[in-house]
Parts: C-alpha cells; sequence; structure tokens
C-alpha cells in the first residue's frame, strides 16, 4: 500500500468521482460522505508521500512497473511533496466545509455531480502535480481545467455562465500552448519523462537550440495565463467572483499556484537552472518584471471592490506574484519564500473565503458591508479571517511574514533591492483593503443589524479555523514549512 | 528559404492554421465562432505532432512476427507512432473541451438571449447600474 | 549557590515576566463579572511584575549574558530574551509605573463608569507583555515583533470610546504607526540582515563588521529614523496627539511608560548596539538624527504653545522630550547619552504624572481646556501641587530628576562643541516654562469663575497614584543611582565613558 500510495492518491479521487456521479443519482444524500473520504485519504496519502520525500529524497513510482523513458513515472520529491500536499488538504477542507454551502448554492439535482466535479477537478490538480511525465502533465492539466470552467459556470448568477466561458476561451489557450511546447520539447529532445529530458537537453541545445526555446517560450506563456500572471490575469477575477462559493475556496486556494509550480518543474527540473540563467536570462528578467507587476497591479485593483470574492480574486493576482518571483530571482532564499508562499497563500486565501462563502450563506451576499457585526456574531469565523488577514498584509509571527523576510532576502542578495520597495508597497495595500475589512468585522457602528446574525455550521467553522490556524502555525513554527522549502529551493537549483 | 518552406510545408500550414484559430478566438464575438476558432488551433496542433512523428519513407508502425515480414518491409524504418498516441488523447481533450464550451453557450443563449460578446457585456453592465441604483 | 539562583533569574526572568503579563489576560477575562476580583488581579500580576524585574535587575551582574532562545521561527528568525543594561532600564520604567497606572485606572475608569473595561484591562495587560518583550529582546527580529505587537494590542485601547472621534484618531494612530514601520522598519530590517548576516544585537553594534558601503548603511539608519514611528520625530508625529482621544490612563499607558518609550528605546538600541557609536561616527549619519531631533524639540514646544485642550498640549510636550531622548543618543557623546537614556526614566515618571492629574481633573471637574482651570488648584491642591512639581520636571527645574538628565545633555553638548544644540536646549527650556508656568498660575492665583473653594478631589486610588509619581519624580532627583548607572552602563559597554 505505503509503494503505491502515489497512484492511489491520484487514483482514488478519480473513482470517487465517478461513484458520485453514478450513486448520486439515486443516493444523494451519499455523494458529500463519499467525496470526503475520498479527499481524507488523498489528504492522508499525500502527508505521508511529504514525509518520504523528506527522509528519502525522491519517491519514485512507476505506472504499470514500466522503466522510465518508457512510461509514466510518478516522481515526488520536495518541491511537488509540498504542492501535492497542499493541493490534498485544501482539497479536504474545502469538501469538508462545503455541504451546507452546496445545498444552499446548488439546485438539488445537480448536487451529486457538483462533488463529481469537485473530485475529478482535484484528481486533475493532484495529477500535474504528482507526475513525473509532460505529456501527462498537460492532460492532467486539461482534467483540472476542463472541470474549473464547470465549476465556475455552476454558480447562481448568470455572469457565472459567461466567467466560465472566458475562462474557458483563455485557459484552452493556455492548455494549447503547453501542448505546443511540450511538441517542441519532444521534437528536441525525443522523450517525455521529465529527468529523461533534462538529460538530453544539453545534447539537443547544440543541434536544436530554437526548437528548444521556441518550447520554452511556448510553456512559459500557456502556464502564464494558467496562473493568472499580470497581465494575463483577465480571466481570473470574474471566474472566483461568480463561481459558487466553494469552487471559490477551492480553486483560490489551489489552482494558480499549481500552475506555478508546473513552471517551476519545467524552468528548474526539465530545463534546468542553467539553461535559465545562462542561456535565457531575459525571460527570467521579464518574469521578474511581470511578478513585480503582478504584486503592486493586484492588490491596487483589489482596494476598491466592495464585492468581496473579486476583491480576493484581484488579491490572488497580487498573491501570485510572490510565488512566481522567487523562480525569477533564481535565488535560494527568494525561491524558500515563494515554495513556502503555496502553504501561506493557500491558508491565508483559503481562510478568506471560507469566511465569505459563510458571509454569503448566512446574508445572501458577498457585499463588504455584509461584514458588518461579524466579530460579534460570529466570533469563531471573525477570529479566523483576522488571522488570514494578518497573514496576507505580513504580520510576523504569520506565513505572510516569513514569505516576505526570506523574498526580501532574496532580492537583497541578488542586488535588486528596487524590488524591496515593490514588496513593501504591495504589503501596504493589502494592508489597505484588508483593513477595510477588519473594521467592519469588528468596529462596525453597534447600531447597525448585523448582517450575519449566527456563526457558521460546525463542518463550515471546523474547516474554517483549520485554514485560519494554518495561518499561525506557519508563522509561529515557521521552520516546518521553511526548512523543507529551504531544501527544496536548494535541490531545484543545484546548490547544498 | 523557399526550399526551406517547401520541404516543411507541413510546419507552415501548423502555424498558418495556428493565427487563424487565434485571430478567430481574438477578434470575432460571436461565441460560437470563437469556439470554432479554438477547433482549428487545436488542429493546428494535431498536425504539428503529426508532422514531428513523420519518418522519412517510414511505414506503418507494426511489429510482425520473427520471419513473417511482407515483401518491401524489410529493411523499411516505421513511422514514430508515438505522437500518434498522442493526439489521439490530446483529440479527446478536445472534444471534451468544445462540449463544455458548446454546453456553456446553449446556457448563456438561454439566459441573456444572445451569443455575442458585446450584447452579453453590455447586458451585465446595464444590471449592474440598475443593482447600484 | 548564589551565584547559580542568580543567572538562573537573568535567563528565565524575561521570559517569565512576559508570560506573567500574558497570564494576567486569561485571569482578566475568567474574572470578567466580577470587577473587584479583575482589578485585583490586574493590580496582582502587575506587582508582581515588577518584583520579578527588581529581581533581574538585583540578580544581573555587570557583565553580559547569553541569549535565551524563547522559540525558534525559522533558522534565521528567532524570539530571544537577554538581560542588559538598556533593557533593564526601559522594563524598570515600564514595570513599576504600570502598578501605579493600574491602581489609577481603576479609580478613573470607576468613576467614568467607561464600558467594556474587561477589554480595556485586557488590552493593557497585554501590551505591558508587548513592552517586556520589546525590553528584553535579544535581537532585531524578536525586537521588531513586539514592537509590531505593541502598536496591535494598544489599538483597541486608542478606540476604546468607539464614538467617531475616537474611530478617527485610532485610523491614524494605527496608519502611521503600522504604515511606517511596514513602509520604512521593515527593509532596514531585511536589510540589516542581509548586510550584517545577523539580527543579533551585539555592544559595539551587529553591522560593524559589514562590509556594505557607506551609502547603503547610512540609507539603513536613515530608514530605521523613519519607520520607527513610536519615536515621534517629525514629521511623523501626528499619530500622537491624534491618540488622545483615549481614555485618561490610554494616554498616560502611550506617552509615559510604554508606547513611546518603546519608540526610543528602539532608536536607541539601532544607535547602540545596531550600529554601534563607532560605526556611527564614522559615517555621520547620526547628524541626521540630531538635527530632526532639535527640529523637532523647537517645532513641538511652539505647537504646544498654541494648544487650549490640556491633554493636547502634554502630547506636544511628550513629542519635543521624546526628541531630549534622541538628541542625546544622537550626540554619541558619552555625557549626552547618558542624559538622553536617563531622561527614559526620569521623563516617563514626570509625564505620567502630568497625565494623571489631566485625567483627575476630567474626573472630578469635567474639563478639559486649559482656559477652564481657573483657580483649580485651590479645590484639588493635592492634584495640582502634583501637577505643579511635574512642570517643574518638564522645565528642568530642581528638585526634579529632569533636571539631571538635562544637565547630563547640556554637559554632552557643550563638551562635543555643538552650539546649536545648546542654543537649542536654552530655547526649549523657555518653551517648557511659557506653556507650563501660565497653567500652575491659573490654577493657585486666579479665582475660581463659578466661587466654588471647596475640597474636590479625585478618587482616592486616582490621588494616591499621582501623588506616588510625583513623588517618585522628586525622589529619583535625590537619588539617580539606579537609572544613572544603567544609562552609564549601557554608554560604556559601547565603549564610550572614560
Amino acid at each position: 500500500m505505503d509503494a503505491s500510495l502515489p497512484a492511489l492518491v491520484v487514483v482514488v479521487p478519480m473513482l470517487a468521482a465517478i461513484l458520485t456521479a453514478l450513486a448520486g443519482r439515486w443516493w444523494r444524500r451519499h455523494a458529500w460522505p463519499v467525496a470526503l473520504l475520498a479527499t481524507a485519504f488523498a489528504a492522508a496519502g499525500s502527508l505521508r508521500i511529504l514525509w518520504r520525500a523528506v527522509h528519502e529524497g525522491v519517491v519514485l513510482y512507476r505506472m504499470g512497473g514500466w522503466p522510465v523513458p518508457t512510461g509514466i513515472p510518478y516522481r515526488i520529491d520536495l518541491l511537488n511533496g509540498i504542492v501535492l500536499a497542499m493541493v490534498a488538504c485544501v482539497s479536504f477542507l474545502s469538501v469538508l466545509w462545503m455541504r451546507e454551502s452546496v445545498k444552499r448554492e446548488i439546485r438539488q439535482a445537480g448536487q451529486a455531480s457538483y462533488y463529481a466535479v469537485v473530485l475529478l477537478f482535484t484528481t486533475g490538480f493532484l495529477g500535474i502535480t504528482i507526475t513525473g511525465d509532460v505529456f501527462n502533465l498537460y492532460v492532467f492539466l486539461e482534467i483540472a481545467s476542463i472541470t474549473s470552467y464547470v465549476l465556475v459556470a455552476m454558480g447562481r448568477r448568470r455572469e457565472g455562465l459567461f466567467a466560465g466561458y472566458q475562462y474557458l476561451i483563455l485557459g484552452s489557450i493556455g492548455a494549447t500552448f503547453v501542448l505546443i511546447g511540450i511538441g517542441h520539447l519532444y521534437m528536441a529532445t525525443g522523450s517525455l519523462a521529465m529527468t529523461d529530458i533534462a538529460a538530453r537537453l544539453s545534447g539537443a541545445l547544440v543541434d536544436h537550440p530554437s526548437v528548444v526555446h521556441t518550447s520554452f517560450a511556448f510553456i512559459t506563456v500557456g502556464l502564464a495565463i494558467k496562473m493568472a500572471l499580470f497581465p494575463l490575469h483577465s480571466w481570473q477575477p470574474g471566474a472566483y467572483t461568480y463561481a459558487p462559493s466553494s469552487a471559490s475556496l477551492l480553486m483560490a486556494a489551489t489552482a494558480t499556484k499549481v500552475a506555478a509550480y508546473a513552471f517551476y518543474r519545467f524552468a528548474f527540473t526539465v530545463f534546468g537552472t542553467h539553461y535559465v540563467t545562462a542561456r535565457l536570462p531575459q525571460v527570467m528578467d521579464g518574469i521578474m518584471v511581470m511578478a513585480a507587476a503582478a504584486m503592486v497591479v493586484g492588490p491596487l485593483f483589489a482596494v476598491r471592490q466592495d464585492n468581496l470574492k473579486r476583491m480576493l480574486a484581484y488579491s490572488s493576482v497580487g498573491q501570485i506574484g510572490y510565488v512566481v518571483l522567487g523562480a525569477a530571482l533564481v535565488n535560494a532564499s527568494a525561491m524558500t519564500g515563494s515554495i513556502a508562499h503555496f502553504w501561506n497563500h493557500a491558508a491565508s486565501k483559503g481562510a478568506l473565503f471560507a469566511v465569505v462563502g459563510i458571509v454569503v450563506l448566512r446574508s445572501g451576499s458577498p457585499h463588504i458591508d455584509n461584514l458588518r457585526g461579524l466579530g460579534r456574531r460570529a466570533p469563531w469565523t471573525a477570529a479566523a479571517m483576522t488571522v488570514a488577514a494578518l497573514s496576507l498584509v505580513g504580520v510576523p509571527l504569520t506565513g505572510g511574514f516569513v514569505t516576505k523576510y526570506y523574498l526580501a532576502l532574496g532580492t537583497l542578495e541578488t542586488g535588486r533591492g528596487v524590488l524591496l520597495a515593490f514588496i513593501l508597497l504591495s504589503s501596504l495595500l493589502t494592508a489597505v483593503y484588508m483593513w477595510r475589512c477588519l473594521q467592519r468585522v469588528w468596529f462596525a457602528d453597534p447600531d447597525l443589524e448585523p448582517a450575519v446574525t449566527r456563526e457558521a455550521p460546525w463542518t463550515m467553522r471546523v474547516a474554517t479555523l483549520t485554514f485560519g490556524a494554518a495561518c499561525l502555525v506557519f508563522g509561529v513554527f515557521a521552520w516546518i514549512p521553511v526548512d523543507i522549502a529551504s531544501a527544496a529551493a536548494r535541490a531545484l537549483l543545484g546548490e547544498n | 528559404m523557399l526550399e526551406f518552406l517547401l520541404s516543411h510545408y507541413n510546419y507552415a500550414i501548423y502555424i498558418a492554421l495556428m493565427m487563424i484559430g487565434l485571430y478567430a478566438i481574438l477578434a470575432r464575438g460571436n461565441l460560437v465562432k470563437k469556439i470554432i476558432g479554438l477547433n482549428i488551433l487545436q488542429t493546428a496542433v494535431f498536425l504539428f505532432y503529426i508532422s514531428i512523428g513523420k519518418v522519412d519513407r517510414g511505414t506503418v508502425p507494426v511489429i510482425w512476427p520473427a520471419g513473417e515480414r511482407p515483401p518491401g518491409f524489410e529493411n523499411v524504418p516505421y513511422e514514430n507512432p508515438l505522437p500518434h498516441v498522442l493526439m489521439l488523447t490530446a483529440i479527446v481533450v478536445g472534444v471534451s473541451v468544445t462540449a463544455v464550451a458548446l454546453a456553456l453557450i446553449v446556457r448563456i443563449k438561454a439566459a441573456y438571449g444572445t451569443v455575442e460578446e458585446d450584447e452579453i457585456l453590455e447586458a451585465d453592465e446595464l444590471r449592474d447600474r440598475e443593482g447600484d441604483a | 549557590m548564589g551565584l547559580a539562583l542568580a543567572s538562573l533569574v537573568t535567563d528565565a526572568g524575561p521570559a517569565l515576566s512576559v508570560g506573567l503579563c500574558l497570564l494576567a489576560i486569561p485571569l482578566i477575562a475568567l474574572l470578567r463579572n466580577r470587577p473587584n476580583l479583575r482589578e485585583a488581579a490586574s493590580l496582582g500580576v502587575a506587582t508582581l511584575n515588577f518584583l520579578l524585574v527588581a529581581a533581574i535587575y538585583a540578580a544581573h551582574g555587570r557583565g553580559e549574558t547569553i541569549p535565551v532562545e524563547v522559540f525558534r521561527i525559522t533558522d534565521d528568525l528567532r524570539v530571544a530574551f537577554r538581560v542588559d543594561d538598556l533593557g533593564l532600564l526601559f522594563a524598570l520604567t515600564a514595570s513599576f509605573l504600570w502598578i501605579l497606572n493600574t491602581l489609577y485606572s481603576i479609580g478613573y475608569m470607576r468613576a467614568h463608569h467607561e464600558h467594556k473595561q474587561t477589554r480595556f484591562y485586557i488590552c493593557f495587560a497585554a501590551s505591558i507583555a508587548a513592552a517586556m518583550g520589546a525590553a528584553f529582546s535579544s535581537n532585531l527580529f524578536s525586537l521588531f515583533v513586539f514592537y509590531e505587537a505593541l502598536t496591535l494590542v494598544t489599538y483597541p485601547l486608542v478606540i476604546h470610546a468607539e464614538t467617531p472621534v475616537a474611530k478617527a484618531g485610532a485610523r491614524r494612530y494605527l496608519v502611521y504607526l503600522l504604515g511606517l514601520s511596514i513602509a520604512f522598519q521593515l527593509p532596514a530590517l531585511f536589510m540589516v540582515k542581509a548586510y550584517g548576516g545577523t539580527f543579533e544585537f551585539h555592544a559595539e553594534g551587529l553591522l560593524r563588521t559589514s562590509t556594505a558601503s557607506a551609502g547603503v548603511l547610512s540609507l539603513i539608519f536613515v530608514l530605521f529614523l523613519l519607520g520607527i514611528g513610536k519615536a515621534a520625530l517629525m514629521p511623523f508625529h501626528s499619530w500622537l496627539p491624534a491618540a488622545m482621544v483615549a481614555p485618561t490612563p490610554v494616554s498616560a499607558l502611550l506617552h509615559a511608560v510604554a508606547v513611546v518609550k518603546a519608540g526610543v528605546f528602539t532608536v536607541s538600541r539601532v544607535v547602540f548596539h545596531v550600529f554601534g557609536v563607532k560605526l556611527l561616527g564614522d559615517l555621520g549619519v547620526h547628524e541626521v538624527l540630531v538635527f530632526a531631533a532639535c527640529f523637532t524639540i523647537v517645532t513641538a514646544s511652539l505647537i504646544a504653545l498654541a494648544q487650549d485642550n490640556l491633554k493636547r498640549r502634554l502630547a506636544y510636550s511628550t513629542i519635543a522630550q521624546l526628541s531630549y531622548i534622541l538628541l542625546g543618543v544622537g550626540l554619541l557623546v558619552p555625557d549626552a547619552q547618558v542624559g538622553g537614556l536617563a531622561h527614559i526614566g526620569f521623563h516617563a515618571a514626570a509625564k505620567i504624572t502630568l497625565f494623571f492629574c489631566a485625567g483627575a481633573i476630567l474626573v472630578a471637574t469635567h474639563k478639559t481646556l486649559v482656559s477652564q482651570l481657573d483657580g483649580i488648584g485651590r479645590r484639588m491642591p493635592i492634584t495640582m501641587g502634583a501637577f505643579t512639581v511635574a512642570t517643574l520636571a518638564m522645565i528642568g527645574l530642581p528638585p526634579t530628576a529632569c533636571l539631571v538628565s538635562k544637565w547630563f545633555l547640556v554637559e554632552g553638548a557643550a563638551e562635543g562643541g555643538h552650539g546649536l544644540v545648546l542654543a537649542v536646549l536654552v530655547v526649549s527650556t523657555l518653551l517648557n516654562g511659557a506653556y507650563f508656568l501660565p497653567i500652575v498660575w491659573r490654577a493657585f492665583f486666579r479665582p475660581s469663575p463659578d466661587g466654588e473653594t471647596g475640597w474636590k478631589e479625585a478618587p482616592w486610588p486616582c490621588v494616591v497614584a499621582l501623588s506616588a509619581t510625583a513623588l517618585l519624580t522628586i525622589g529619583l532627583f535625590f537619588f539617580p543611582g539606579i537609572v544613572l548607572d544603567l544609562a552609564r552602563g549601557v554608554v560604556t559597554a559601547a565603549g564610550g565613558v572614560r
């Protein structure tokens, strides 16, 4: 069981998806427990895999027992161990959270299939993360993408349909670009297994350098669309705003970061650190500029939003900049911060979307004024939101600070101190829009009737508080994520 | 140069198809036409993959039992089958995306009464303004 | 055996002190429906904490102690404590005045029937915990954490009244303090780590071995000055008068005990233990601090002249007095530095008296304006007597402790040949007299407008507290030893005093 865990982590949610889709027609009430069990298994399994990766370095699983360049390997090192655990745990918590929300927001006949789509979505992102084969990665990317389009379109408002459509168009262009890039990579090296491509790349660079460059360009642009890297982010605000609350939660906490992971994987494992620093440093500089711009532009838009979901969506546009900046700087410290941010952002954005979902459930609308009185009527929810907001701003003893610290150190170490200004400006702007929320939560006029009149159901509360607690744990016991992230960063860069 | 283009005409077609597809997606306002553009783009990718699997004078990649090769196939190379297999998957993906897209368009048509992008945006804006008032 | 006990106290003491103050929080929360027990708990913890700090002081030898790690956040970021003279100076001041402040709060809050008193006492305990943590932090990161925590936990105190004015004042408080520290102090922190290699304070400055260029190091220093908003250097001072909307015990806490003193304390840490006197002298960038402090002293005093609201006038006085401390520290002349550091303790005792008096006047007569104070000295002789003592301290007249620190300041400035600084000190002394003495004169020599003459003092806890701090101000004039020795210890360790 332990040896085949990498396969089971992906297969179990997939089979559960089929099960819920089929059985859900007749036993609708069982869809949620099945989904919960499947994601719980994935979460436990992925943590176990991460544990093994920490101790053994690399966990390798060969599909069907085929040797590596022939068959599809599942290969987990520290980097995707971190992302895998993030995706699986977020999925589990989201499914735990979503029971009441789905009852409210999805029409009854569609609820079982909704869970099926959620499980397929999880399968897709787990697959992207775990696989060591580039074409397999593309297939999982499409599974994840198609289910995302569906999730967005399942919202109650008709705007969701069009948001889903726009997401579909841009997402498909992105995925197709990735596919073209993979084709060029295959053309140049004749292989699809990541480690095998990496080994053959130096030869390919001598014979067909332009094919390799083309491949890198297509993959980078394709993934930049998928991770909503400014200025390719236009699909994201609409998608997160109009999706059902549970889908927003799930997507915001996982989707774009997994695309960012894929970029790390391609840039540093497949193409290699030497390639991105010595052969194409301009590309990394360009990405650095985009990441820095994203860090400021995202919050700048977020400040002006009154719809909480849209505000958080723009916030995500900014936060992905933190994840990408570490890659663009190609520096161990900065990359440690960025990799740790996979967890930190999942925790803070997860908590925030969970709270907004509760507000929607209880008050019917994600308008910022509906936060008023949350502190009095739903103190636990409000506390989780506060901690998450502090983490997003980057206050010490929260996860966000740790990210910013290592990123800042990286900018100074690489002699790009100017970027420090972007990090700080981004923090200040984040403080502004989060403050707008917290002020309504805690210091609303007591004469006004609170929009949220009671605490969330226990399933929601447990999940929300877990997200919130994670923000604190990753800030106070930050050595847990940071030690792993720093080892992952140094392994990617080939340092020791 | 010309010779290069002519000998690699399939790649030239691939690039041309890709551009046509992208143009259709970006420039057309009709949601269905955008999907047609997306399909053209995907077809371009199929062509690209098939092209890279092409081996000069290659034939069908079938493993014959020892000594049973038909005459004329003794010393002939075979085509790389892998890209073809990959494209089977990509075609399935393309069909699924198209299916989801068309389903969405049907729902959009029902909700908005139109499949023109600018009219949909206008309707949303109108509703936002009414919502504010 | 005695030595082992002493080292146990200095090792575990700081963490215990922070823990003790934090322990008060659940205790106060549990006793929320029993006001008497709740306040007894506050007072008890305050007293215990002071005894603990006193024990640490007694056990602390002259030498260096080893940092004790409380917990590791990551390999780079550690919260750790260490006992040293500068920290003790701040900790002793804060912990002692906290007792009196708590006593005063009890009288004030009850007489005023303030709402949400439990929240008030909880935040009070939390802020003193943060102050203790800041005082004993052994590295810059740890100090930064407690510095920020202090801002956050004092916010509910400032907004206490929850009126629109209180909200506006509290917002300015938060925006200034958090904004400045994110915008300026945080990058300085990162740069110290990147160019100095460590966050650990060093007696001669942790940056002394840095290979960074003079320009970069100067930039770091200026960033610190801009970022430490709690020191209220102009032009980043306006949060302080804005925060005057808070109840008076909070103003006392902000202006005398915890917040502003944490600001000047942090600047002192940066001067002595991040840069070091020698490096700053070589860079010459300390003159920025000197000029800023001189400018602030004169300007704040001039503004104070025009204030009719008593608390606002006190606030501007605080801004000026804080800059005395910064001026002394920034001159880099040993005597001036001793004077500046000693002023942390001396000014605290005097300024807290002034705020206690302002609060007592408010409680007893509901008067807030200077122009309303005619003849109040005959109705509240104890309060106004204490007020007069503190006024003398602000000007720097005997028999008050502030004469001692000012004397050192003047001597240091003369020694360093800073004519401008001397002139500023003279002018500001005159200005201090000009905006404080009329209040005393009004109180005692002008007839009361409503003709009432009977005694009408504030509740006894208030009177006891303000008398105690006034006596302390006088007592420290005759026995300035503890404070001066600690200040000398800091300067000597930095290689200053001959």
